[in-house]
């Protein structure tokens, strides 16, 4: 027994030695708003609406986009292009475009739809809102360009290689 | 009869131990909040406030918002007391306990560094410990409820069993230091701290304050809050508050009475010249015990029931016991 008191013993001094290290250690917590976010580059967040260099529309307002969609959230209503009012490059452009972000589901099929890459999904998750209409997405809003702070794409080498801690490639080789 | 030495100044004493008590658990929970978290690698409670330095007053408005509910099943007299007795002998053990070593005289009334110095402290202490159970089991037995029945007997029956060793510990530190009364432990520890002389009484007593406050790993009955069934189920409000209140009050007493036995009280270096370092050696200590405790929250898992009761019965006081008689022998030969 007293074998047992002195393992016992040294395993709880062990432990306590553990968590002694980790005091010291800084915290790894995010402090989410005032330190933004990093989120891979393939992150599903909020769409944009996306600009050929000369100032045009990509978008064509073709609806594939809202014929891909699983839950059916954009509404796609188009237009003829004019020589006077000329929006997107084409005959036809998108009148009135929105997303129902509480309906969509972010899987990006409709980016993978769209035959002009007009519809993308970029970084922004915050979306909360304190009304459910203010969460049906317009056009205009779509189609700024949207770079919110608390937000940071973060490069995937960096990813690669961890702090402290063994990868799993790295741990194939113990058991 | 000298009124004001007799009653004025102890009562004063009182209000500002029991206000600095109050407040001390105010700021542990806090503290023990952050300390916890920086163990975990994770930052405490940091938006109320700088730092989550307001936390403590947050949680208090938000505790004294809550509704105060008294169930219609329950006894209402002892539902609404056992709260108050589980708190009141932590709060009361303090009377005893030196915190300085000067007494200072104020317009020639001296004022001493402890409430009373009683010179049975160490029975004083043991005894208000006990009472200290009283609350738990009233808890239980007043919820009218069969969980918080058996969860207060629990809880009860673990503090209990743990109160033997713990005393028996103390009790081989007055075989070194001759006197019951703290202060004169104290001061026998003058030349060299009895953690040295008895390291494994200290370790008896830390492990049974642990058991006796009811902290980690021995936690079940705190746990057993979380997990619906135990004393104080049916509590919510200022009265759970008040348990709360109690057991970390208890952490503190448990660390000042640790302080006392066996780390030397106030006792430290120049504390001769500058008298007022005396408080803040004492202050210190008391910290540092907690930060222990603290320690051992966030790095041991809980420990079960009957391995809890187990360890009491089949180890620590066989072990507390052995060292009465090792102390006892060494002190008549060695004197």
């Amino acid at each position: 027994m007293l074998k047992q008191v002195w393992s016992g013993s040294i395993e709880i001094l062990r432990a306590m030695w553990i968590t002694l290290k980790h005091l010291f250690r800084r915290p790894v917590t995010n402090q989410f708003p005032s330190e933004p976010v990093a989120v891979y580059p393939r992150f599903r967040g909020r769409h944009v609406l996306k600009r050929y260099e000369n100032g045009l529309e990509r978008c064509i307002g073709c609806s594939l986009c809202a014929a891909a969609c699983p839950t059916d959230c954009i509404l796609v209503i188009s237009g003829e292009n004019t020589e006077e009012n000329r929006r997107s490059p084409g005959e036809r452009y998108a009148e009135v475009y929105e997303i129902n972000l509480l309906r969509c589901i972010f899987c990006g099929y409709c980016a993978e739809a769209c035959p002009t890459e007009a519809i993308v999904l970029e970084h922004d998750f915050a979306l909360a809102t304190y009304d459910r209409w203010d969460a049906i997405i317009t056009q205009e809003e779509l189609l700024e360009p949207h770079q919110p702070e608390h937000i940071r794409v973060r490069d995937d080498q960096a990813w690669a290689e961890p702090k402290w801690g063994r990868t799993a490639k790295q741990q194939v080789g113990k058991s | 009869m000298d009124w004001i030495s007799l009653l004025v100044i102890p009562a004063i004493k009182s209000v500002i131990l029991i206000v600095v008590l109050l407040t001390g658990f105010a700021y542990l929970s806090y503290i023990e909040r952050k300390l916890v978290a920086r163990f975990q690698m994770r930052y405490g409670p940091n938006r109320a406030g700088p730092f989550g330095f307001l936390q403590p007053i947050a949680d208090a408005l938000k505790m004294v918002f809550k509704e105060e509910i008294i169930p219609f099943h329950v006894d209402r007299l002892v539902y609404v007391l056992a709260p108050a007795l589980a708190v009141i002998p932590a709060l009361v053990i303090w009377a005893v306990i030196p915190v300085s070593g000067e007494s200072v005289t104020i317009f020639g009334y001296t004022i001493t560094p402890y409430i009373a110095d009683v010179n049975v402290g160490l029975l004083y202490i043991l005894a208000i410990a006990s009472l200290g159970t009283y609350g738990i089991v009233l808890a239980g037995w007043s919820s009218n409820n069969k969980y918080s029945l058996l969860g207060g007997l629990r809880t009860s029956s673990q503090m209990l069993s743990y109160e033997l060793p713990m005393g028996i510990a103390l009790v081989s530190v007055v075989l070194i230091a001759a006197s019951l009364s703290l202060v004169d432990i104290v001061n026998a520890q003058a030349a060299l701290w009895f953690v040295f002389l008895q390291p494994i009484g200290f370790i008896i007593y830390f492990i049974s304050g642990l058991a006796e406050a009811g902290r980690s790993p021995f936690d079940l009955p705190e746990t057993e809050n979380e997990l619906v069934s135990g004393f104080a189920t049916e509590y919510g409000g200022i009265k759970f508050a008040l348990f709360f209140m109690a057991e970390y009050i208890h952490v503190i007493t448990i660390s000042a009475l640790a302080t006392t036995f066996f780390l030397g009280g106030w006792y430290g270096p120049f504390v001769d010249q500058i008298p007022v370092l005396g408080i803040a050696y004492f202050v210190a200590k008391v910290a540092f015990v907690i930060f222990l405790i603290i320690w051992v929250r966030a790095s041991l898992p809980r420990v079960r029931y009957d391995q809890l009761m187990q360890f009491c019965w089949k180890f620590l006081l066989p072990l507390s016991l052995l060292n009465l008689v090792v102390t006892a022998v060494l002190v008549l030969l060695i004197g």
